[in-house]
C-alpha cells in the first residue's frame, strides 16, 4: 500500500493522469454540449475511432501533426453533422441513430485504414508531438514538469474547460443551447432557430470527440489500432451524467476516472502480480458505476433530451 | 379623409391541420392603445389563428400587415421583429433556468456575451412602468404561475412588442392576481400598445376590452364594438349560435354520507400539507371546496382519490372505511376522480383518446379478458362515449393530446360518469373552457346530483362554486376554516374566509 501511496506523487504518475484524461475531457465536453441542446450522441465511440484514423493517415500521409488534428477536428464535426441530419432536422430516434454513426464510423475507419496502408506486418507509425514546456511554470517541482511540459493537445483540453463553461454560461449563444435543450418551444418563441442551434452544439460536439480521437492515435499510441478507443466514447457519456452536464464538474470527472485508470495501471505493474491483471483494469470502470449510481440519483438531464422539435406539433 | 392604417390587420387567413378546418378567411385587425377581446368556443381556432399571426404556424392563405405594409412572418423572430409579442396558454418557459436568463434568450449579447447588466435595468424599467416585478435571480420553477404569467409579458415587452398577445392569461390565475394583470394591461395600452385578449370569461372580457371578435368554427361570425355595454348572453349567443340558460338547480335532498373525511392530516406532500380535516358529503348533494389554490387542495384531492396515504385520521366511502388507501381501492368503492390537470394526470397525451378513456378499469371484466385487452369492447367503449358527449375529435383512435381542452375535459367526464360513481371528486372543473361546455358539465353534475351521487368540486371560481354547490367549505393552509351554506354565502364572506378568518353558517 505505501508503495502505492508513493507513487502516486510522482511526476510519471501525476503526467499519465493527465494523458489519459486529455481524450476524455475533449469527449465529455464534446458529449456535453451535445447533450446540453437536447441531442444525445451515441455516436461518439465511433467518431473517436474515425477521426483518429483520419487524423494519423493526414499526418502520414502529409507529414504535418496539425494538419492531421484538423482532419480529425473536420472528421468529427462531419459525423456529428450526420447525426444532426437524422436526430434534429428528421427528429428519428437518438438511440438508434446514434448506434449507427457508431457502427457505421467504425465499418469505414477499419475499411478506409487497410484501403490506404493495406496489411503490414509492422504497422504504420507516425512521429508524435513533442512536448513542449512551459517557461517557468514547468520549474515547480513535481508539478511543473507533470502538468506544464505537456503535449500541446493537452493544453488545449486544459483550455478547454474554461472555454466551454465560459461559452455555455457567458454567451448569448450558450444560453440559446441551454434553452433548446430545456424548452425548444420557448427558444423557438423567442426567435431563437432550434434546429440551427441543435445542429450547431452537435457539430461542435463531434469536433471535440475528433480532437479526443486525435489526441489517441497522434499523441498517446503514434499509430492507428482498431481498439485504439476501446470504450472511451461510451464512458464519456457516463462521466457527462457524473459530472451533471456541467464543464467543470465534467472535466473533473475525467480526471477522476483517469486517476483510478492510472492507480489501476501502477497495480498492474506494481507486485500484486498474484492477481490477474484483468482485474485492475475493471476497476476504472467499477469506479465509474458506482459512481454514476451515487451521483445520478440527484442530477438532472436537460428536459428536452431525446425529444425532437417539430413547430406545429401540440 | 384616412383613418390611420391599423397597428395589426389579419387578412383572409386560412389554416387546416389535415382535414380540420382551424381558420377559415378570417380578418382581424387592432389599433394603437386598443385592447380587443378575441371570443369564441372551444376549438374555434383562437390559439390557431394567434400561432399565425406569432409566426409559430404558417397561414394557408392571407396576409398581414403592420401599420399598413404587409409583412411576411415565418417564425416567431420575425414575429418578433415586426413587434408582435405573444403569452401562450401553456408558458414557454425553462423552468430550470433564471428569470433572467428566459429573459435574455434570443437577445443578441454586447461584446458576444449575455448582456447581463442591461437586462437588469430594463427589467426593473418595465417593472416600474407597469407593476410586473421580478427577482431577477430566482429560477422560474420557483415562481407562482401568476409570476411566470409576469415573466411572459415582460419577455415581450422587453423584446419591443408594440401587440402583445394574452391567450387565456386568466384561466390560469388566482381572482386577485387577475386585478393585478388587468391594471398592467391597462397602463399598457394607456401607453398605446395594442393587446388581443383571449378569455372565456365574459365578465372579464367585457371589464378589460374596448371591442371583440367572435371566431365560429374558424370563421368571424360576429363583432361587438361595446363589450361594456353587451350583455354576457348575447356574446354567448354570439359564440355558440344559441342562448345559453344557466342550468336550473332542484331542491336538495341529501340522503346518507357517501363520503367522510375525520381528522385527516399529511405530510410529506410537495404542496400544502392537510393538518386535521374533517368534512363529508352525503348522497345528492353538491359539496364545494373554495381557497387560493396552494392551500392543500392537492393534498386533499390526492387523499380522496387514494394517491396519497394521509399520516393521520380516517376515510369512508359509501360507508366502508378505506384502509391501503391505493386509487384501486377507491375506485373499487364507488369513486370517481377528474384530476386538475388534464394533461398529465388525466390522460395520456400520446396515446389514443380510446385507452385513455378506459384507462383506471383497464384490468376490469370489461376491457380484458385472461390477462389480453379487449380491443373492440374498447373502442366501442370511446364510441359510445364520444357519441353521448358530443366529444368532436376525428375518432377514438385520435391522439388524446391533439383534442381541444373543452374536449379532453368531457372525455375524462364521461369515462367517469359511465360507471355511475357513488362519489365524485373533481377539480378546476371547467378551467379553459366555453360557457357551452361549462355548461354542459355543470348539467351533468346536476343530474348526477339529482341521482344521488355525492360530488367534491375543488374550485377557484366563486360564483361557479355558488352556483353549483349546496355546501361550500373553505380551504386555508391546509385547514378547512369553515362551511357555510350556499343559501348563507356570499363572494365577500367566502372571500374573507379565503384569507383564513373563521365562519360558519
Ligand atoms: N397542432 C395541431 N394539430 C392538429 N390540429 C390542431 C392543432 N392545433 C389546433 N388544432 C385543431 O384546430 C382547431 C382549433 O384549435 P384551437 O386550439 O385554435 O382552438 P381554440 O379556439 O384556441 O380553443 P380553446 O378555447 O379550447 O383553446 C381544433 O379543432 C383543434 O383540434
Ligand atoms: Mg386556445
Amino acid at each position: 500500500m505505501i508503495v502505492v501511496l508513493e507513487q502516486i506523487f510522482q511526476v510519471g504518475f501525476l503526467a499519465a493522469i493527465i494523458r489519459i484524461a486529455t481524450p476524455l475531457a475533449f469527449a465529455t465536453l464534446g458529449e456535453m454540449f451535445s447533450e446540453r441542446a437536447g441531442v444525445l450522441n451515441l455516436g461518439i465511440e465511433g467518431i473517436m475511432l474515425l477521426s483518429a484514423m483520419t487524423g494519423f493517415t493526414a499526418t502520414s500521409l502529409s507529414g504535418s501533426l496539425w494538419l492531421g488534428v484538423l482532419a480529425a477536428v473536420l472528421t468529427g464535426a462531419l459525423m456529428g453533422a450526420v447525426h444532426a441530419l437524422f436526430t434534429v432536422a428528421l427528429g428519428l430516434s437518438q438511440h438508434v441513430c446514434g448506434i449507427g454513426v457508431t457502427l457505421f464510423s467504425s465499418g469505414l475507419a477499419y475499411f478506409l485504414y487497410r484501403l490506404i496502408f493495406g496489411q503490414q506486418s509492422v504497422p504504420p507509425s507516425i512521429k508524435s508531438f513533442e512536448t513542449l514546456p512551459i517557461p517557468v511554470l514547468s520549474d515547480i517541482p513535481v508539478l511543473g514538469p507533470a502538468v506544464f511540459n505537456q503535449f500541446s493537445l493537452v493544453y488545449m483540453a486544459m483550455a478547454a474547460v474554461p472555454l466551454a463553461a465560459f461559452v455555455l454560461y457567458r454567451t448569448p449563444w450558450g444560453l440559446s443551447v441551454r434553452m433548446v435543450g430545456e424548452n425548444p418551444r420557448a427558444a423557438d418563441s423567442a426567435g431563437v432557430g432550434v434546429i440551427a442551434t441543435r445542429f450547431q452544439a452537435v457539430i461542435l460536439g463531434g469536433a471535440l470527440m475528433g480532437l479526443a480521437g486525435a489526441f489517441l492515435s497522434m499523441v498517446q499510441f503514434n499509430a492507428f489500432t482498431f481498439g485504439l478507443v476501446s470504450g472511451r466514447g461510451w464512458v464519456a457519456i457516463a462521466l457527462v451524467v457524473f459530472g451533471r452536464w456541467d464543464p467543470w464538474r465534467s472535466a473533473g470527472a475525467a480526471l477522476l476516472f483517469a486517476f483510478v485508470d492510472a492507480l489501476q495501471l501502477r497495480m498492474q505493474a506494481s507486485g500484486l502480480g498474484h492477481i490477474p491483471y484483468e482485474a485492475f483494469l475493471m476497476l476504472p470502470f467499477i469506479f465509474t458505476i458506482v459512481a454514476m449510481a451515487v451521483m445520478s440519483r440527484n442530477a438532472v438531464a436537460p428536459s428536452a433530451l431525446l425529444k425532437p422539435f417539430r413547430r406545429e406539433e401540440r | 379623409m384616412s383613418t390611420p392604417a391599423p397597428l395589426i390587420e389579419m387578412r383572409g387567413i386560412s389554416k387546416s391541420f389535415g382535414a380540420v378546418v382551424a381558420n377559415e378567411a378570417v380578418d382581424l385587425s387592432v389599433a394603437q392603445g386598443e385592447i380587443l377581446g378575441l371570443l369564441g368556443e372551444n376549438g374555434a381556432g383562437k390559439t390557431t389563428l394567434m400561432n399565425v399571426l406569432f409566426g409559430a404556424y404558417a397561414p394557408d392563405a392571407g396576409e398581414i400587415l403592420v401599420q399598413g405594409r404587409p409583412v411576411t412572418i415565418n417564425n416567431s423572430a420575425d414575429a418578433l421583429a415586426a413587434g408582435i409579442g405573444m403569452v401562450h396558454q401553456h408558458f414557454h418557459l425553462a423552468p430550470r433556468l433564471s428569470v433572467l436568463e428566459n429573459l435574455l434568450i434570443g437577445i443578441p449579447g454586447k461584446s458576444g456575451r449575455i448582456d447581463r447588466a442591461g437586462g437588469l435595468a430594463r427589467l426593473a424599467e418595465i417593472g416600474r412602468q407597469h407593476g410586473l416585478m421580478l427577482d431577477p435571480g430566482l429560477p422560474v420553477s420557483a415562481l407562482s404561475i401568476g409570476e411566470q404569467q409576469r415573466l411572459e409579458i415582460v419577455k415581450a415587452l422587453f423584446r419591443g412588442a408594440r401587440l402583445l398577445i394574452l391567450d387565456e392569461p386568466t384561466a390560469v390565475l388566482a381572482p386577485t392576481e387577475v386585478d393585478g394583470l388587468f391594471s398592467a394591461l391597462r397602463s399598457m395600452a394607456a401607453q398605446g400598445l395594442g393587446i388581443i385578449f383571449i378569455s372565456h370569461k365574459l365578465n372579464e372580457v367585457r371589464a378589460l376590452t374596448h371591442r371583440c371578435v367572435v371566431l365560429r368554427h374558424g370563421r368571424v361570425t360576429g363583432r361587438v364594438d361595446a363589450p361594456a355595454s353587451t350583455t354576457s348572453s348575447e356574446m354567448a349567443r354570439l359564440m355558440c349560435g344559441h342562448e345559453i340558460v344557466p342550468p336550473a338547480k332542484g331542491p336538495s335532498s341529501p340522503g346518507a354520507a357517501v363520503l367522510t373525511l375525520d381528522a385527516i392530516s399529511t405530510s410529506r406532500h410537495s404542496g400544502m400539507a392537510l393538518a386535521d380535516v374533517s368534512l363529508f358529503v352525503r348522497a345528492g348533494e353538491i359539496l364545494g371546496i373554495a381557497g387560493v389554490s396552494g392551500n392543500g387542495q392537492r393534498a386533499l384531492a390526492e387523499v380522496i382519490s387514494g394517491v396519497l396515504a394521509p399520516d393521520a385520521g380516517r376515510m369512508t366511502i359509501a360507508g366502508k372505511a378505506v384502509s391501503r388507501f391505493s386509487p384501486r381501492e377507491v375506485q373499487a368503492l364507488g369513486l370517481g376522480r377528474i384530476p386538475e390537470d388534464r394533461m398529465t394526470t388525466g390522460l395520456v397525451t400520446n396515446l389514443p383518446l380510446a385507452d385513455s378513456m378506459v384507462l383506471p378499469r383497464i384490468g376490469t371484466a370489461a376491457f380484458s379478458r385472461n390477462g389480453l385487452l379487449r380491443p373492440d369492447s374498447i373502442r366501442a367503449f370511446a364510441e359510445a362515449q364520444i357519441k353521448a358527449y358530443d366529444i368532436r375529435c376525428p375518432g377514438p383512435m385520435t391522439r388524446a393530446g391533439a383534442l381541444s381542452g373543452g374536449n379532453l375535459q368531457k372525455a375524462l367526464l364521461a369515462r367517469e360518469l359511465a360507471f355511475d360513481p357513488k362519489v365524485l371528486i373533481v377539480s378546476q372543473p371547467t378551467r379553459g373552457l366555453d360557457i357551452g361546455a361549462a355548461r354542459f358539465i355543470h348539467e351533468k353534475f346536476l343530474d348526477m346530483r339529482a341521482r344521488g351521487c355525492g360530488i367534491v368540486v375543488i374550485g377557484e371560481d366563486l360564483e361557479e362554486l355558488l352556483m353549483l354547490c349546496d355546501r361550500i367549505a373553505v380551504m386555508y393552509e391546509g385547514r378547512i376554516v369553515g362551511t357555510l351554506d350556499s343559501a348563507d354565502a356570499t363572494i365577500a364572506r367566502l372571500g374573507l374566509m379565503m384569507t383564513g378568518v373563521e365562519g360558519h353558517s
